[in-house]
């Protein structure tokens, strides 16, 4: 497990000897270069990507991490079509800060764009220098070359192999991705769904996680968080504690207290008596709640910033006019295994050396983070990437990396592994922020839409680390030299973090989008999956739906009304026809369907859903019982790959949108288990049905997040369609059912 | 600290730790074994399911003490090599993204099929309602539980 870039290269002569450039050192000349696609502009060499091994061994290195989304499995089909190379042949090494490229975060549905890209346009150029280094040798011109796996025929059958010709063919040289990458006609690996190759030890015991990594001499670690948000310690009986059986070591660093020992259940057990010794200082911090926190998030005053005004020189005559507001609440991932990480700290005659095992979706910015809490440069650092329980975002990944490097300094070079208890991962993970968003509308004449306003309140986005200056690693801040950071910025425009899909995808001729970023609260937010797209489509969708009926327009029919694009109109009609939508069909008040659509972030993935609902009128409950979504995801590498991304987006969501919200206090987050934060479970998940529309040749558009925005909106709807009321407030729990319904 | 011998997989395991020591634990770091998760440490979500003298049993919060019975986990319904029918269907299945919580599924779903072979789609439902995912694969769960019970009749 720790083996450096060099020592893994030395396992075979290759033609790779190392990274010839250091990611860093390409920023500064990124200005100048030329743009090259995807993540091959950060990180130009190609060999920084590929490696060809004399062995007969192809290796692919990434910077994007396996989620369980398949990333990996999908990278391996386009270099295999690429490189002419049978599939078993690849193997690929993702997220480690000494062997693979900086991509960031593996976030925004953007692996495919980023990585997929690079592996593509990396793989198409290795091929021609491969080829060119074969044809001299065969004293042919490239153009009568052949490739079968790697072996290279001449049109008379006379061959060389790529492993032939490692030796000779140089990767150690920037990319310029003039190579033309393989055209739909010639992919074989491509398109296909071809199994992930991550699976078959999640379901036999293998060692699949960070939770399994093991380490000679490793003991097991705890954290003992506040028991608020802005909680300080008082005091602590560390050395009753200390004495206790198996105990290897208490760190108390101002606030932040962990515990380290011989076995997992004394950790445990340690952490409980550190618990009920330890004495604190709260504070009163926290926002009011219920329907009191969305007056008072727009009450706070924050200015409003115009995101996006568009007028027409049409004179509105505005027939009719409607407004509505609706409301998001802090929502969690919620992973099933609580986030956890192994650290190691080595000293040699450089120095001290830290070495951790994360789950997180950016080893190099944690790296970052890392290096700024203990003051050491980020090369004394390695973070190599090891899956973890379902990653929707920014979890507690980081922060436990953190957590168990600051533990692991007082075990005497032991390695420390320490998970988050499940009060540790609900009570401290960064949350979807609340939002407030209030739409406006008007209607022409002829009953299209003449004027649209988004007006939206939002705390933060994202707060990962590397998004401003400091340490965004939870202990940092309760540590006795506390490192903080600087406020963050929203992701910008187009993509957008709390405006994301804010401006709506329709023609409309009149359009103003209006945010208030908050940045402050006291409760932390961070990226959830979609980040603002999911409560922004939310509310347009469903206020789409309601212009819709001011129109009397069928919902589809109006959105198709606005709709020029020919790939969003293909999916929509596409869901409507698959959901057999019958045009202008009133519910009967216990049953009804719902429809919507969004492009995610507006230049991502198409998708429409349509969703059937069932209301039980006396208890509230409602079920989804059926959803049927079309997507448009460009190139599509690996389709069972985005059918699961979308079928788990949209259950998912539907989870988010009937059940879901974190509950608190003015002093304490009161979430603090599953019976206190109930989600789907498999007797109310809907049947699913996902229908792809390929477009072989095009950019891939990422699938991960595609769904949930319309799926919260197509579920309102049908809710709507069923009774005649709305519910405008997320999630939609059986008490506020049951009051529209009174 | 006291001697335990628990029969895991068919293979006695001589363990010393406390009493109290939730099962979990024991299998993990002293038995070394992958399959069982610490998911929440209070019996609600599954992740940590291994069967105790064939029973679906919640190993975060079973005390060691209290074990009766031989214990089989993930580990002991098949191998890569040698996959046992439900093995073999949640992978044909795809049944995961994450795949954290698979390991309760699977060892539910063999607890369900010993006692009903031929299970419906609400009783497959029915049966692992006490399992949580998070990353919404249920329908390609039930799905592979019914492709082996298909296989497993034939």
């Amino acid at each position: 497990m720790s083996l450096s870039r060099r020592e893994f290269l030395k396992t075979g002569s290759g033609l790779v000897i190392a990274f010839s450039l250091s990611p860093s050192d390409l920023f500064s000349q990124t200005t100048a270069a030329p743009r090259l696609p995807g993540s091959l502009n950060n990180n130009r060499m190609l060999d920084s990507w590929l490696r060809i091994g004399p062995d007969g061994s192809v290796t692919i290195f990434s910077g994007k991490i396996e989620l369980g989304q398949g990333i990996g499995t999908a990278l391996t089909q386009i270099a295999a079509d690429e490189l002419d190379v049978e599939l078993k042949r690849i193997s690929l090494v993702q997220g480690d800060t000494a062997l693979t490229p900086n991509e960031g975060q593996t976030a925004g549905s953007q692996s495919m764009q980023d990585s997929g890209t690079a592996v593509r346009f990396a793989c198409a150029e290795a091929r021609e220098i491969l080829l060119s280094a074969a044809a001299a040798k065969l004293g042919v011109p490239v153009s009568d070359l052949k490739v079968d796996d790697g072996t290279v025929f001449d049109s008379s059958d006379k061959k060389i192999s790529y492993w032939d010709l490692a030796g000779e063919a140089d990767f150690r040289k920037e990319a310029t991705a003039q190579a033309k990458p393989k055209s739909p006609s010639e992919h074989k690996w491509i398109g296909k769904s071809i199994p992930r190759r991550d699976i078959p030890k999640k379901f036999t015991g293998g060692a699949a996680y960070v939770q399994d990594v093991r380490l000679p001499g490793m003991v097991f670690g705890r954290v003992v968080r506040p028991p608020s948000p802005d909680a300080t310690l008082k005091s602590v009986d560390t050395a009753a504690v200390r004495r206790m059986p198996g105990v290897v070591a208490v760190v108390q660093d101002g606030s932040f207290l962990a515990v380290a020992a011989e076995r997992e259940e004394q950790a445990i057990k340690a952490r409980e008596a550190l618990k009920k010794s330890a004495k604190w200082n709260e504070t009163a911090s926290l926002p009011p709640t219920g329907a009191l926190l969305y007056d008072y998030m727009v009450g706070l005053g924050t200015p409003g910033q115009t995101m996006h005004d568009k007028t027409s020189d049409a004179t509105l005559a505005a027939a009719k006019t409607l407004q509505a507001r609706y409301t998001r609440p802090f929502q969690a991932h919620g992973s099933i295994g609580p986030s956890c990480a192994v650290a190691q700290w080595e000293e040699d005659a450089a120095g001290r050396k830290l070495h951790v095992w994360t789950h997180s979706q950016g080893v190099y910015p944690l790296r970052g983070d890392l290096a700024q809490v203990f003051g050491i440069e980020p090369s004394a650092i390695r973070c190599t990437h090891a899956e973890g329980s379902g990653c929707y975002g920014h979890n507690g990944a980081d922060d436990v990396a953190l957590d168990a490097a600051l533990l692991a300094r007082a075990t005497a070079g032991r390695p420390v592994k320490l998970q988050w208890m499940r009060d540790d991962e609900f009570m401290w993970e960064p949350y979807g922020s609340a939002m407030v968003m209030k739409l406006g509308g008007a209607l022409d004449a002829q009953g299209n839409l003449a004027s649209w306003s988004h007006e939206l309140w939002s705390h933060p986005h994202s707060r990962r680390p590397g998004q401003s200056k400091g340490a965004h690693t939870l202990a940092a801040r309760f540590l006795e030299k506390p490192v903080g950071f600087e406020p963050v910025n929203d992701v910008p425009l187009p993509a957008g973090g709390s405006d994301r899909n804010s401006i709506p995808g329709y023609d409309i001729p009149n359009v103003k989008v209006v945010k208030h970023f908050i940045r402050d609260t006291p409760i932390r937010t961070s990226a959830l999956r979609t980040l603002g797209a999911y409560a922004n489509v939310f509310a347009a969708e469903s206020f789409m739906d309601e212009m819709a009926a001011a129109a009397g327009v069928d919902p589809v029919e109006f959105r198709l009304r606005h709709q020029k694009d020919p790939r969003a109109r293909a999916v929509i009609e596409t869901a409507a026809q698959r959901a057999s939508w019958k045009p202008g069909s009133r519910g009967d008040g216990k049953s009804g369907w719902g429809f919507a659509y969004a492009r995610y972030k507006n230049l991502a993935c198409y998708v429409a859903v349509a969703a059937e609902v069932a209301i039980d009128r006396k208890t509230g409950q409602v079920r989804v019982l059926r959803a049927v979504s079309a997507v448009d995801v460009g190139q599509v590498v690996n389709p069972d790959g985005v059918a699961n991304q979308i079928e788990g987006g949209l259950i998912q969501s539907t989870s988010w949108t009937l059940k879901e919200a974190v509950s608190f206090d003015r002093t304490r987050v009161k979430t603090t288990n599953w019976s206190e934060y109930d989600i789907l479970r498999f007797e109310e998940v809907p049947q699913v049905d996902v229908v792809i529309l390929n477009q072989p040749g095009q950019p891939f558009l990422g699938v991960g997040e595609g769904s949930q925005g319309p799926t919260a909106a197509a579920i309102g709807n049908a809710i709507a369609n069923a009774t005649g009321k709305r519910l405008r407030d997320l999630p939609f729990t059986p008490d506020r059912v049951k009051k529209i319904l009174v | 600290m006291a001697a335990f011998t628990l029969k895991v997989n068919g293979v006695d395991h001589n363990v010393s730790a406390e009493a109290d020591t939730p099962l979990l634990y024991v299998l993990r770091n002293d038995v070394g074994l992958n399959g069982p998760k610490f998911g929440c440490g209070l019996a609600q979500c599954g992740a940590c399911t291994v069967l105790v003298g064939g029973r679906p049993t919640r190993s975060c919060v079973r005390k060691i003490s209290e074990i009766k019975g031989d214990i089989t986990t993930i580990e002991g319904v098949g191998t890569v090599d040698n996959l046992h029918p439900l093995q073999k269907a949640f992978i044909e299945e795809q049944a995961c993204q994450c795949g954290y919580c698979g390991n309760g599924m699977l060892m539910s779903a063999k607890a369900l099929l010993e006692r009903n072979p031929r299970p419906t789609n609400d009783e497959i439902r029915q049966a692992l309602n006490g399992h949580l995912c998070r990353c919404a694969s249920h329908n390609r769960i039930v799905r592979a539980v019914q492709r082996a019970a298909k296989e497993m009749q034939s």
